[in-house]
């Protein structure tokens, strides 16, 4: 593996603050002190790989694959898909793209999650793909319902699905959720809330994509994923004292 | 007009909330025999070269309780300083590991290789560390730090000539309690708090 150089420093500006009142449980999760920043090394310009061996056939179709294709879950039937390209717009192939969510009434399949609404038996709520080589993937899943949240007294996560990326080297990785255009909860939610920037919260919400459809069978959403690019070299690799 | 940046915007980070072991760790939420071959099991296999090591600890909140939640991910060379698919690497250390925080306890433990010191950029050598990087319900981008080891000669390392209280340094170092067995803990907030980094 060739050494892929520095990357390009996280600008922290269009992520979360780490400390948001408004979010409860960040209030005593969030350090203090200000990170400590450095270029970037080897530990963090390299990263775990996966093959495509990995995935199972059904393991990017949440509607079929908690009952290995015996019987569909419930819901609103929804193609999620995209690409993941780098700050420098390349795309970024062969990674391994992992969502999770709750299922049509917003019940997670999880031993934590007592909420009301029912489990669905043909649904868990759990996907992996890897992306091919222009940097695409897809998933196949139902619409995860809004469900309530002990934050303040009447808050309600809206629809969205969590992803996680890995990109080709530890230093990208990164955990995001989805979000879907024009759901009026995400104006009311202070997890979204704590992505500061307007423009860069807009950017986790996917929009309908009428044209990615299949008619009389689902409706699509695409969501691109950007990760942390890296710095060209071609100055960088100078002889001492020249 | 000046020309274009035709540069894009990296994704924002979102918190990986409490359900987060649904998506990356099927059977620890209950849901066993979800995939075939779940990610990040273990960052060896039999055979890997090296002392064999167990990492504990806990991740600690502003009021000292422990996280019942977080999920940690932990990426490393093998015990000759290179990283799988770089020329040379162990083939038994993919390197990279995947583990919680216990939904009772709170503790979590990472068995592994211990690395060997791999070069920073410009050729100087980096004491032996671990990445890693801890997510959960409230941490609303994934905090990046390293573990280091208290029988190994840390004084030249560059990452940790970085920070400029000397007592912090303290906080990356897992310290050995027995035969082959560190204790590391987290503290995200406060007295001790652990040095968190952006790379």
């Amino acid at each position: 593996m060739t050494n892929l150089g520095p990357l390009i420093p996280r600008n922290r500006e269009i992520h979360p603050v780490a400390y948001d009142p408004d979010y409860k449980t960040s209030v005593a999760r969030s350090p203090r002190l200000p990170l400590i920043s450095m270029e970037s090394t080897p530990g963090e310009e390299t990263g775990p790989r996966f093959g495509h061996g990995l995935i199972g056939p059904l393991d990017n179709n949440l509607i079929l694959n908690w009952t290995g294709g015996k019987a569909p879950a419930v819901g609103e039937r929804v193609l999620m898909h995209g690409r993941v390209l780098d700050e420098n717009a390349r795309p970024v192939p062969n990674t391994l793209i992992e969502i999770w969510q709750a299922n049509a009434g917003g019940r997670y399949r999880h031993k934590k999650d007592g909420y009301l609404a029912p489990l669905d038996p043909n649904f868990g709520g759990c996907g992996r793909t890897i992306t091919d080589e222009n940097g695409y993937y897809e998933f196949l899943t139902v619409r995860p319902g809004a469900y309530p949240w002990p934050n303040r007294g009447n808050d309600w996560r809206p629809m969205h699905i969590h992803v996680s990326i890995f990109g080709n080297s530890f230093g990208q990785r990164l955990i995001s959720q989805m979000y879907f255009e024009g759901d009026p909860l995400i104006d009311r939610c202070p997890i979204a809330a704590t992505i500061k920037d307007r423009g860069q919260l807009e950017s986790l919400v996917a929009p309908l994509d009428i044209n990615r459809s299949r008619p009389l069978d689902f409706l699509a959403y695409k969501f691109d994923i950007v990760l942390r690019g890296r710095r060209q070299t071609m100055f960088e690799n100078k002889l001492e004292g020249m | 007009m000046v020309q274009k940046l035709e540069a894009l915007v990296e994704t924002p980070s979102q918190t990986a909330g409490p359900y987060v072991h649904i998506g990356l760790m099927p059977t620890y939420a209950g849901n066993p025999g979800y995939y075939d071959q779940e990610v990040g099991t273990s960052p060896i296999a039999a055979g890997a070269k090296g002392e064999i090591i167990e990492i504990s600890g806990e991740v600690f909140d502003g009021t000292g309780w422990a996280l019942r939640d977080a999920l940690l991910e932990s990426w490393q060379a093998d015990a000759a300083g290179k990283f799988a698919g770089q020329e040379g690497a162990d083939p038994a250390v993919s390197g990279h590991c995947r583990f919680a925080a216990d939904a009772v306890s709170g503790e979590f433990t990472l068995r592994t290789v211990k690395p060997g010191a791999v070069p920073a950029r410009g050729g100087k050598m980096q004491a032996p560390h671990i990445c890693l990087w801890i997510v959960a319900r409230g941490i609303n981008i994934g905090l990046q730090t390293r573990i280091y080891f208290d029988d190994e000669d840390n004084s030249a390392d560059p990452v940790l000539a970085r920070i400029e209280q000397k007592p912090r340094i303290d906080t990356l170092i897992a310290r050995k309690v027995g035969d082959g067995k560190y204790r590391f803990d987290i503290r995200l907030q406060g007295d001790g708090e652990t040095v968190f980094f952006d790379m």
